[in-house]
């Protein structure tokens, strides 16, 4: 219940008590700034790892070809080792928990690329219609490979948006074709990528049609598959039963380091959320270190408001105030004014990550600070109980304490 | 009214006990008013605080209206307090931050009274005390004999059974005094029990009954000539109508 002579009490309470409602709501204003700075600074600091991972699939599995540096089998080591479509087929096929998967097969040489009279070199990678998945290709126009093309070699090439802009300028791409090595390729598909600019001056070709049509016969460069949702033990598996399953078939080590690297994401990517989960606990400690200044300073305050007011305490319970009367006056005073200094320290603290975001020089390690609106108000809410808590000690003392001893009080 | 049986009440000063009050036996009929006199430290605030219920003492009986006063739990003592009881204290203790009414009228407020109400009565009671034009003023604002009267009529609003005043005009010089125990003696003979206590001839002198104290025992309990008192033998008042409260 809106109890307004309550309020008319306090306020006039505060009015007359300018300094100590400042001190007061000041080390509780501080206390949130603070958790609020640090809080988002540390969600800057994570969503800065996330930028790293933004452009490829995090639970995948990078397999690329080395050479042999173990003598096995009889064999010599020095050996390269080379992967064939059937190595991306068994691989398919015999590891369990792969969801997508995708080969790349590269030209050797450069491979220039023209559309009427324009030219450019771009990275042209030859991979299956999955690949879209591993590199989170985002298909703005047309459409990408599909398994058709693949099937029937289609001469068909799936261009970036920035080879669009280099070959077609404003003109439209879509059906029409550019000559890559003298061949023509008809263009079904443009797409962007979270990835940069870079990962948009490639061309996707059907790994099929460009074994054929660039010498590669049955090679593929390397391939990558990603693993569901399966929990880094389990895809820590699969990368061993695929180096086992490529030493097996390419005779070599399965000890043998150099001869595949199996990279997996889900690893790296494990590691930044354990350094995340590191940032948050340590901001969470300091937070709860302010958090408990806070109201340590609060208690504080309320330990000095009850000495000050004991003899206006006594006065009225003279007149006849009963305990609860007293504790409730106090308490209220306590809590509306960090309620309020809570309040605006969380106004302060988002004005700080804002502009503080906006003045420090652009950093890929530290992207959009923000905090969590509930965590705040949540972390204001505790500021503001554990001063009403902390003022109770005193404020209930109070409340006890006979008239005539409060009267005595000069 | 107010039944005082052996009380005895002493303060811890160290690891001594300062034994302050020792076997008050003391009777004050409906409507009496009443001086309490004695040296410093004889213990008058003390025994005025027993009977205002500010304070607890350590061994006796104190019957107010036949309610046996021991052991209060602090929220029915101030529901007494409230109720029966008013207070006029030598500092005026005032609310420093309250204006004049918001003083007056805050008895009232822990009668749950709403504001408006409160204060509207609590403007007659400062018209009452003659101080209705400084309604809006603060203490600080006051002279002594103002403050003191807002006080008195902050003690009246309730309309309590019995008014204890402690000193109550042992700020103030002679003149202002008289007005104040003017204002007193009033109330009193509206049917309000009054009890003063006071360093003060001239003061003791309009009361009906003066006790005297030394050293926590009563000395001497006279009647003033011409007024009507039990004395300690009896209990029967005057013929005085009794206090309104319910
Ligand atoms: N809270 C207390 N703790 C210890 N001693 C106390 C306390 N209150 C009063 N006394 C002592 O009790 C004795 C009686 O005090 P009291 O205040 O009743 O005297 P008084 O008669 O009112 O004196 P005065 O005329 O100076 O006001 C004094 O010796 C005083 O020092
Ligand atoms: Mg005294």
């Amino acid at each position: 219940m809106f109890d307004l002579d309550k309020w008319q009490e306090i306020l006039a309470t505060i009015r007359q008590n300018k300094l100590r409602t400042f001190l007061t709501g000041f080390s509780v204003a501080w206390g949130i700034l603070m958790l609020v700075v640090l809080m988002g600074s540390g969600e800057g600091l994570a969503n800065g790892i996330e930028y790293q991972f933004r452009d490829d699939a995090v639970n995948s599995i990078w397999v690329n070809s080395g050479q042999t540096s173990i003598p096995y089998a009889g064999l010599q080591p020095g050996r390269s080792v080379r992967f064939t479509n059937e190595d991306h087929d068994t691989v398919a096929r015999d590891v369990e928990g792969v969801e997508h998967i995708t080969s790349r097969f590269y030209a050797s040489g450069t491979l220039t690329v023209a559309y009427q009279g324009e030219t450019g070199s771009f990275d042209i990678r030859s991979v299956h219609p999955d690949h879209r998945y591993l590199e989170k290709t985002i298909v703005t126009k047309g459409r990408y490979l599909n398994d058709l093309d693949l099937a029937e070699y289609r001469k068909v090439a799936v261009i970036g948006e920035r080879v669009k802009d280099a070959l077609f300028a404003t003109r439209p791409a879509i059906g029409k074709y550019v000559n890559i090595n003298g061949i023509p390729f008809r263009v079904v598909g443009l797409f962007r990528d979270e990835g940069g600019q870079s990962e948009e001056e490639k061309i996707y070709l059907p790994i099929t049609t460009a074994q054929k049509a660039f010498g590669g016969a049955n090679r593929i460069s390397m391939f990558m598959l990603t693993t569901g949702e399966a929990d880094l033990e389990t895809t820590d598996g699969m990368a061993t039963g695929i180096r086992q399953l490529l030493a097996q078939r390419h005779r070599f080590s399965p000890e043998d380091r150099r001869a595949v690297f199996v990279r997996n994401m889900n690893e790296f990517f494990q590691r930044f959320v354990n350094l995340m989960a590191g940032i948050r606990i340590f901001v969470w400690i300091i937070g709860i270190g302010t958090i408990l200044a806070g109201v340590v300073g609060v208690s504080n305050i309320m330990m000095i408001v009850v000495k000050e007011r004991t003899k206006e305490i006594g006065v009225r319970k003279a007149l006849g105030a009963t305990p609860g009367s007293i504790l409730g006056l106090i308490l209220q005073e306590s809590v509306f004014i960090t309620a309020i200094a809570g309040y605006v320290g969380l106004v302060l603290g988002v004005a700080v990550l804002e502009f503080g975001a906006r003045a420090l020089p652009h950093s890929e390690f530290f992207v959009n600070p923000g905090i969590d609106l509930r965590l705040a108000l949540a972390a204001t809410a505790v500021l503001v109980l554990a001063g009403a808590a902390a003022g109770f000690i005193p404020a209930y003392r109070a409340a006890r304490v006979r008239p005539v001893e409060a009267l005595k009080d000069e | 009214m107010l039944r005082l049986a052996d009380i005895n009440k002493s303060y811890a000063v160290g690891a001594n006990k300062l034994h302050v009050l020792k076997g008050i036996d003391l009777e004050i009929g409906d409507g009496e008013m009443v001086s309490i006199m004695g040296p410093s430290g004889s213990g008058k605030s003390t025994l005025l605080n027993v009977l205002g219920i500010l304070d607890g003492y350590d061994s006796g009986e104190y019957y107010f209206d036949e309610t046996l006063i021991k052991g209060l739990s602090e929220t029915k003592a101030a529901s007494y307090r409230n109720r029966l009881l008013g207070f006029v204290f030598q500092s005026f203790n005032l609310i420093p931050f309250k204006t004049a009414v918001e003083n007056v009228a805050l008895p009232l407020y822990y009668q749950k009274i709403a504001r408006r109400r409160r204060n509207k009565i609590a403007l007659e009671y400062l018209d009452r005390v003659g101080l209705a034009d400084w309604a809006g003023h603060l203490p600080g604002e006051l002279s002594g004999g103002q403050q003191q009267r807002v006080a008195i009529a902050r003690s009246l609003i309730t309309k309590p059974k019995v008014m204890l005043a402690d000193e109550p005009t042992g700020a103030l010089d002679s003149q202002t005094s008289r007005e104040v125990i003017e204002i007193l003696r009033s109330i009193n003979r509206e049917g309000t029990t009054v009890v003063i206590v006071t360093h003060e001839h001239e003061i003791s002198e309009m009361t009906d009954r003066v006790i005297h104290l030394l050293d926590g025992v009563i000395e001497r309990d006279k009647n003033n000539g011409g007024s009507p008192s039990p004395g300690k033998a009896g209990s029967k008042p005057g013929a005085k109508t009794a206090g309104g409260a319910a």
